[in-house]
């Protein structure tokens, strides 16, 4: 598998520029992808784990010692099954760029990121962890800054690349403290950690769930994905938001059930709490945004948050000993994570191809795509009703979990809940809610109606390769929508090796929870609903053989001309929203009249700008921004130009360490 | 009789009863209101005429149109039958347990929603768009109202099935009668107003296009396709109607799939859907439509009414 | 509550269809039969002003009042000509109005009928030879049914729509 990413990455440095390099890089990519994907089944079926290990690669960070377990298997499954579209989407897609000299980086970028990922899921030592997190993250930074037509990619890159920085420095703190000065490998800081103080304990939660929950995208530590999701090639994204945000959610599982022992319930109250907070800002900007793929990333927010109710629940039910209520909320949270794999993947590409097509990224530029890019709006409107979390796709059934586990989390437990629990479950009710009416938009605006440009009126349909490679995620999202159980076994297995104890939640035909006594038979759901559609087409169409049926104009009240002007536009879409959460968006309006000179009672022009600005940014980051580069400011003083001056530093500098490895000793 | 058979059986029938009742519950609330307004009105029966009369009529597409418009009234009957399947109508012994819950049922209706809000952007009108938009904002912000009530039904009950929780509150009359189901009720009843477009939400007979929000989206629909989002329509007010009275008053429905028990199950719907239909012509009545961004000062109200149901639940177990 | 009082106190209000008002009921042509047979029980009538003074509005406005109910006959009003059986048109066709009409015309499925309402509808009216008016509303679409009168009352106006339906209570209408 990783001979593959490697082959792939040498293939493109070494081979000549053209056609047959981007090719065989991508070709490989796909076939390491397909590789993880059957080594993670075999694992998974086989319920065997896969070690391997060798010490001379990466002596100082203690040797490189790889582990795939049932946990590791499914993430890495999740990476393998996302990897293969995007590698055959990115065949056709980066035709473009094949005489340019950036092609070659980025087909081996792309393996390197690839490999990366795969990595981080077998790692078994704190230093391969890191390694192999360090990689992921240079090389997804440098996919993202790599195409120069995106104008604010550089910025975007600049977020994404402290952003992360930032959470590999809370990762190592989080790492030292729980080595203790011991052994790195995970086994030896499993069993490490039961003598670490609870305040140390806490300590590394906080820090590593915040490194964790930066790479997922939880609230406040959100801001660099919606800048780099969209500003990255559409496949990089597909990948980005479809597997590297879910090592997010692998690192913070892997610490808390593996790593650490049991911790108080504070530490899932508050994940569950900042999930809600993250679910419900996702969804809300979601909603308001016209850049297309920035509708996605903050999709992804959105999700991610559902996830993050999903573990919060889980540790919170663990803190307070209820064990099956635990194990049922981290299988809910892992299918929801599987599920939303699938359906970003598949959306991704669709709007990689979309924007490829029309050569615009902004929603009030699409319309009339459905006509015109038929194979794309089929899939895409499977992936926007697996987004909307309607029956019978996807999206659906890893809600109604969710919604469950909640429910008799409330039933069962304390008062002391009975405020949080039902709040939460009102807050996953009004995002499933937002979902639908964003999928709408998304689907509506983009591919029905007029073409509102002219990109637009001559888009094209995306060649066979593209389309295959949308519709591999989307034959996914029908079948874990209709047969939802089916992987359930899989998953409970997972929480069992987690050390769970298995929580009563049956699978067979349909989903089922006796503890709430209800189940979910989505296979027939989606029968009765298919056949009483198809009944009634019928009885239509039979009753239908003299009736009279026209083509004409669109009914617009009788005015002359229909155009796509007088067409609804994606912020109109989103204007009754967002006028109830005003005091969460803040709109920016600005209203600019331009009046003659002689009178103010003629007025030439009026302008008038409304614009979303996201204030979490300037709120949380403005001031710490501003900190730094006022720390910079100083600092650049010491840069004075006397050479004295720096030649006396270096011997004030061992001085402090001489005085400090004193201390120290 | 084999029993996956009778369960078929006692699926199909609930079904289809409310399937053919349903225009019947929408004539029945025009004519109240007609009285009310002082007038003869028209019969029961004339939605079953207009339905016959619009499935006959010829259609006109329009040429901005696509296949989503084509699809769009059979995903919706499609959806609105799934949800119909489920709800317990005449007994509490319900096979549709083993399909789905009351989450479940609302999601088949925000499915049936979800298409109809794309047939009305599909044509590219102002106005369709327009009742997209505030067709899904004003579902979106039930969601959670629908939701906490279920919370509610379920502390209480112990399940979310919707058989289960009628069976426990017919045999436990206390919970009916608690303050947490009572909460629950108004908040729901608030809540079925919103989903089925009637007023204060949202005028069904208005010919305003700026006060619509269900209308405007099926403008562009005609002939059979107009017939059967009609009655689709028609039947997801049955549905609701129906849940609103068995759930949290089931008194009347059989225990068990006796012939006996079944028939004063059916009378016993139909006198509830007769009672609770005369209350919302009494309010349409009563009440002047509200602007559309004060709609959403109501579903908060419904909400932290669900959401007092659902502590006083907690705090009476 | 006061509401309540006095809609029980005034009661049902509806009056009996007199049979005194087909007198200027006209039928411009043969009703096809396909439509009678259709629309026999349940007709939805879509009102269009091609430019009246509004007079004929106020009196097709008391049609669905509780004195003349046209609910009880099956009759209503909708949106939009796609959901229309019937257009009921009243006004000389004003320049602005030609095209609109038409255009709700072609918009109507078929079967459909048109009903002219009022003298403006048959002949212009007042506005006859007016430089705003194109002609009355036999030159823009074709015509089923006119009911003359400046406004017709609308115990005419309904014995207009039933006569296009071919319900007659106890009166006829006269053929052109």
């Amino acid at each position: 598998m990783l001979g593959a990413f490697a082959l792939g990455a040498v293939a493109a440095l070494v081979l000549p520029l053209g056609a047959f390099v981007r090719r065989t890089a991508l070709v490989f990519a796909a076939i390491g992808s397909a590789c993880a994907l059957a080594l993670s089944v075999s694992v998974l079926r086989a319920g065997a784990t896969w070690t391997g290990r060798w010490d001379n690669l990466l002596q100082p960070l203690g040797g490189v010692s790889l582990r795939l377990d049932s946990l590791g298997a499914f993430f890495l499954l999740i990476i393998g099954f996302t990897g293969l579209p995007a590698s055959l989407f990115a065949i056709g897609y980066l035709k473009q760029i094949d005489r340019h000299m950036r092609s070659r980086a980025t087909h081996t970028l792309f393996n390197v990121f690839l490999a990366s990922m795969c990595m981080v899921t077998c790692a078994d030592n704190g230093g391969t962890f890191l390694f192999a997190w360090e990689v992921m993250a240079v090389a997804s930074y440098l996919l993202v800054i790599s195409d120069p037509e995106q104008r604010d990619a550089p910025t975007a890159g600049l977020w994404y690349a402290v952003m992360t920085h930032a959470g590999f420095l809370a990762l190592l703190a989080g790492f030292i403290i729980l080595a203790q000065g011991g052994s790195w490998e995970f086994p030896a800081l499993h069993s490490a950690s039961t003598l670490l103080a609870p305040r140390a304990r806490g300590a590394v939660f906080v820090l590593m769930a915040a490194a964790f929950g930066s790479k997922a995208g939880l609230v406040p530590l959100h801001v660099w994905l919606p800048r780099a999701h969209p500003a990255a090639p559409s496949h990089v994204s597909a990948l980005m938001s479809a597997a590297m945000v879910n090592l997010g959610v692998y690192g913070l599982v892997r610490l808390v059930f593996d790593l650490l022992p049991p911790g108080p319930p504070w530490w899932g109250g508050l994940l569950l709490g900042i999930g809600v907070i993250t679910a419900l800002t996702g969804v809300l900007y979601c909603v308001a945004e016209t850049h297309l793929k920035r509708v996605l990333a903050y999709s992804t927010v959105e999700n991610l948050g559902l996830v993050f109710i999903g573990l919060g629940f889980a540790l919170l039910m663990r803190g307070y000993g209820y064990g099956p209520l635990a194990s049922m909320g981290l299988v809910a949270a892992l299918l929801h994570t599987l599920n939303h794999a699938a359906f970003k993947c598949l959306l991704f590409l669709a709007a990689g191809s979309v924007v490829h097509r029309t050569r615009n990224v902004s929603m009030e530029m699409f319309g009339g795509l459905i006509k015109r890019m038929p194979a794309t709006a089929m899939l895409s409107l499977v992936g926007t009703l697996a987004l909307a979390g309607l029956p019978p796709l996807n999206g659906f059934p890893s809600e109604w979990l969710t919604f469950q586990v909640l429910v008799a989390g409330a039933q069962r437990t304390a008062p002391a809940l009975a405020i949080l629990l039902p709040l939460a479950l009102a807050g996953v009710a009004l995002v499933a809610g937002l979902a639908a009416l964003s999928g709408v938009r998304l689907f509506g605006i983009t591919f029905l109606a007029l073409p509102r440009s002219t990109g637009a009126q001559h888009a094209q349909e995306s060649t066979w390769m593209m389309v295959l490679a949308m519709a591999i995620p989307a034959v996914a999202c029908v079948v874990l929508g209709v047969a939802p159980a089916s992987v359930i076994p899989q998953l409970s297995r997972i929480a069992s090796d987690l050390g769970q104890p298995t929580g009563p939640l049956s699978a067979g035909l349909a989903l089922s929870v006796p503890l709430v006594a209800s189940r979910m038979w989505a296979a027939m759901i989606a029968a009765v609903a298919v056949s009483a559609g198809v009944a009634a087409a019928l009885v239509v169409r039979i009753s239908g053989r003299d009736r009279p049926v026209r083509v004409g104009a669109a009914w617009n009240c009788g005015r002359i001309i229909q155009s796509a002007r007088s067409e609804y536009t994606a912020a109109a879409f989103a204007e009754p929203l967002k006028r109830v959460f005003t005091g969460f968006y803040r709109p920016m309006q600005e209203v600019t009249v331009d009046v003659h000179p002689t009178s103010r009672y003629f007025v030439r022009s009026i302008r008038l700008r409304a614009d979303l600005v996201p204030w979490m940014d300037e709120v949380v980051y403005g001031p710490l921004v501003r900190a730094t580069r006022g720390v910079s400011d100083r600092m650049r003083q010491l840069h004075s130009g006397s050479i004295h001056f720096y030649l006396a530093l270096l011997p004030g500098a061992l001085l402090l360490l001489f005085v400090i490895s004193r201390w120290i000793r | 009789m084999d029993p996956l058979m009778t369960d078929a059986l006692v699926i199909a029938a609930q079904t289809a009863f409310l399937i053919v009742i349903a225009p019947a519950v929408v004539g029945y609330v025009r004519l109240i209101k007609a009285r009310l307004q002082g007038r003869r009105g028209a019969t029961i029966i004339q939605p079953y005429r207009e339905l016959r009369k619009t499935f006959r009529k010829g259609m006109v597409i329009a040429e901005s149109a696509s296949w989503i418009f084509h699809v769009a009234p059979f995903a919706i009957v499609g959806a609105t039958t799934a949800a119909a399947s489920l709800a317990p109508v005449v007994s509490t012994v319900q096979p549709a347990d083993l399909v789905g819950d009351l989450f479940v049922l609302a999601a088949l209706l925000m499915l049936g929603t979800f298409f109809l809000a794309l047939g009305g952007l599909d044509p590219g009108t102002a106005f369709g768009g327009m009742g997209s938009s505030r067709e899904m904002t004003v579902a979106a912000l039930t969601e959670p109202t629908i939701a906490i009530a279920v919370l509610t039904l379920a502390l209480t009950t112990g399940s979310t099935s919707l058989g289960a929780i009628t069976g426990t509150v017919l045999k436990t009359p206390a919970y009916a009668i608690g303050p947490g189901h009572a909460l629950a009720f108004a908040a729901f009843l608030i809540a079925l107003i919103a989903e089925t477009g009637r007023l204060p939400v949202d005028n069904p007979s208005t010919h305003l296009e700026l006060t619509m929000i269900h209308e405007a989206m099926i403008l562009e629909y005609s002939g059979p396709y107009l017939a059967l989002i009609e009655w689709a329509a028609a039947v997801r007010l049955t549905l609701l109607l129906t849940l609103a009275a068995n759930l949290f008053l089931p008194w009347g429905m059989a225990t068990s799939l006796v012939p006996a028990a079944l028939t004063v199950g059916l009378c016993a719907i139909v006198v509830k859907l007769a009672i609770l239909g005369m209350l919302l012509a009494l309010l349409e009545t009563r009440v002047a439509k509200l602007r559309l961004f004060r709609v959403p000062e109501l579903l908060a109200l419904s909400f932290t009414l669900a959401l007092l149901g659902a502590a006083s639940s907690f705090f009476t177990k | 509550m006061k509401l309540f009082h006095k809609i029980r106190r005034t009661g049902i209000v509806t009056e009996p269809l007199s049979v005194d008002g087909a007198d200027d009921v006209v039928l411009a042509r043969e009703i096809d039969a396909r439509a009678r047979s259709l629309f026999g029980r349940a007709l939805a009538i879509r009102e269009v002003d091609a430019g009246s003074c509004n007079g004929c509005e106020v009196e097709i406005a008391g049609l669905s009042g509780p004195v003349y109910d046209m609910e009880r006959f099956g009759l209503h009003f909708v949106a939009s000509p796609r959901h229309a059986d019937m257009l009921l048109v009243t006004g000389p066709v004003t320049r602005n109005m030609a095209v609109p009409l038409r255009m709700t015309y072609d918009a109507t499925p078929d079967p459909k009928l048109v009903v002219a309402v009022g003298d403006c509808a048959r002949t212009c009216g007042v506005f006859a030879g007016s430089y705003a008016v194109v002609g009355p509303v036999d030159s823009i679409i074709p015509v089923d049914v006119t009911v003359g009168g400046c406004p017709p009352e609308p115990t005419q106006i309904l014995h207009g729509i039933l006569a296009a339906i071919g319900r007659f209570e106890r009166g006829g209408a006269r053929r052109a």
